[in-house]
């Protein structure tokens, strides 16, 4: 059992200076949700630049290496036929099909990846902590077990920064 | 903070300079290559056509981002200003052409017996030919005026009406260089190969002349941060003006391929004539263009980091605007010059005169007004743009 205190905000002004402060004080947030998206709060929380574009980059290489060394396999090795007078090796016949394979492994490697590192997709086990937290209501949701024996300054700097309502969950991890 | 640009006495000499040494090198490419008239005026279209699309980029930039409602490029507006005003220079050289449409243009001589462009000579003859040109100009640039004048009298006053006829003229702009930049192509590009036709040609030619005008501005933005000023402009318009290089070279390749591709398939005689003298006579300078247009800004704009390093965007710039100039090299000489063309002294002096001339008539231009125009309502979303 693990203890989460969540805390909800009407407005992302106060989410964002909540943000800020606790993580002047060195207590770190297990993670924040909101109904939109919140200029500058990934900065806010110090989240760095994710490595996505890497495996997009990765992704799109194999699905370019396998689309074009597929088609010259089965084109000049395996299969050879004469197609309109082309060559065999016919690079410019070869190059829309590289192209959506290099997109479509690149689409799917980034989704991939994204499910695993958010561990999220089929089969993962998600804490919902209220049901209106994607609605209208920001929350930042701190991990109490992590910080020590802190659940009532980690309470009042929320509280000095307007949060609607603060809850203390035990919740089964 | 000053935000007025001065045309230093030293840029001043320098661009002089730059221009007299065109002039002495094609003197003495005169003298030594000996050209004929074919070569020179092949030149002087070529460098015409090119600084003509990066000064008519100038107003379509402006045209574009105005009828986007974008905010974030007001405070950089003064450059595409400056480089409109090359279009008056650029029309008075291009009607010189009329005494060089011999050498350039096949199907301007007389009597020629060809079915096929007597077929076309409702279109393609000498009148009608200068005509349009007329007509081209005389848009690009009275809109383009009007589009300077009104953000002019913007600065001066804090009525919202100057933003909202920018608007107006800058559709009005648009509508009109949607059908003047394809048939502006077909004239003096496409009609070179007057057997020849691609409906593509008109978009090809348009797309470069975006990625060379874009990388004009990204060098100009290079070299006014160069000189303290532009403080205004931060890493994110940079980056911005990163996305668009980056996004125009691959869109860029995509027209060539997509060009190339359905000519190459089909494999008709009429269609491949294009292509068999530039992929045989030509084929280093050939892939050259497809690595320096496309390979390397592909590659080398790839990561978020080097679209908001400035220094080596402008690498990038520079070496997409010698691959744009080497592309319209490429779509003119095979037609006129043919096997025998190479670059050499003349070439070279060509363009040193052309740039230096440019450079001069912009910089002059940008000296005429503050760097950072004043009451447009989407000026303070430019500060504050954030990617």
């Amino acid at each position: 059992m693990r203890r989460y205190i969540s805390a909800y905000f009407e407005d992302e002004e106060n989410l964002l200076r909540a943000a800020k402060d606790l993580r002047e004080k060195n207590i770190s947030i297990q993670d924040v949700l909101t109904p939109f998206p919140v200029h500058g709060l990934d900065h806010a929380l110090g989240y760095k630049r994710s490595n996505l574009p890497t495996v997009a980059f990765i992704c799109g290489a194999i699905g370019l290496a396998v689309a074009f060394g597929f088609q010259t396999w089965a084109f000049v090795v395996d299969y050879p036929l004469f197609i309109g007078g082309k060559p065999h090796f016919a690079i410019p016949s070869f190059i829309p099909i590289t192209f959506e394979v290099t997109v479509l492994f690149a689409a799917f490697g980034m989704a991939s990846a994204f499910f695993i590192v958010s561990k999220l997709g089929p089969g993962a086990n998600n804490v919902i902590h209220d049901e209106r937290i994607t609605d209208d209501h920001f929350v930042i949701i701190v991990d109490l077990d992590e910080q020590g024996n802190q659940d009532e300054n980690v309470k009042s700097i929320l509280l000095n920064e307007e949060a609607q309502n603060i809850q203390i969950k035990e919740i089964e991890s | 903070m000053d935000n007025n640009y001065t045309f230093s006495r030293k840029t001043r000499t320098f661009l002089m300079a730059l221009g007299g040494i065109g002039i002495v090198l094609m003197l003495l490419g005169y003298f030594i290559e000996s050209p004929n008239g074919q070569r020179l005026w092949t030149n002087f279209l070529i460098n015409n056509l090119y600084f003509l699309f990066i000064a008519l980029f100038g107003v379509v930039f402006q045209a574009l981002h105005k009828i986007a409602y974008s905010g974030w490029h007001t405070s950089l507006q003064r450059i595409p200003e400056a480089m409109s005003a090359f279009l008056p220079i650029s029309a008075v050289l291009m009607f010189l052409l009329y005494f060089g449409m011999h050498d350039i243009y096949h199907w301007s001589h007389e009597n020629l017996h060809d079915p096929i462009l007597e077929g076309k000579a409702a279109y393609l003859n000498i009148p009608f030919f200068f005509i349009r040109m007329a007509i081209y100009f005389a848009g690009w640039i009275g809109l383009g005026y009007l589009l300077r004048k009104n953000s002019l009298h913007q600065d001066l006053s804090t009525d919202v009406k100057y933003y909202k006829k920018g608007k107006l003229l800058a559709a009005l702009f648009m509508v009109f260089f949607a059908i003047s930049s394809s048939t502006m192509s077909w004239d003096w590009l496409m009609s070179i190969d007057a057997h020849w036709f691609s409906t593509l040609y008109g978009w090809f030619v348009f797309i470069g002349l975006f990625v060379s005008g874009i990388a004009c501005i990204i060098l100009m933005i290079s070299f006014l941060k160069s000189q303290g000023k532009l403080e205004f402009i931060n890493k994110e318009h940079i980056h911005d003006m990163g996305k668009y290089l980056f996004a125009f070279s691959i869109f860029w390749m995509y027209l060539w391929f997509s060009q190339y591709l359905l000519i190459w398939y089909s494999h008709i005689p009429e269609e491949t004539a294009y292509f068999a003298p530039r992929l045989n006579d030509h084929t280093i300078l050939f892939f050259t263009i497809l690595v320096m247009n496309f390979l390397i800004p592909f590659l080398g704009l790839m990561t978020r980091n080097s679209k908001r390093n400035l220094k080596w965007l402008s690498f990038m710039a520079v070496i997409v605007l010698v691959g744009q100039w080497l592309n319209i090299y490429l779509l003119v000489i095979p037609g006129t010059i043919g096997k025998a063309a190479q670059i050499g002294i003349v070439e070279i002096g060509f363009v040193c005169l052309f740039l230096g001339g440019f450079l001069y008539v912009v910089f002059a231009s940008l000296a005429k007004a503050p760097l950072l125009s004043k009451n447009d309502p989407l000026l303070e979303e430019s500060f504050h743009y954030e990617t």
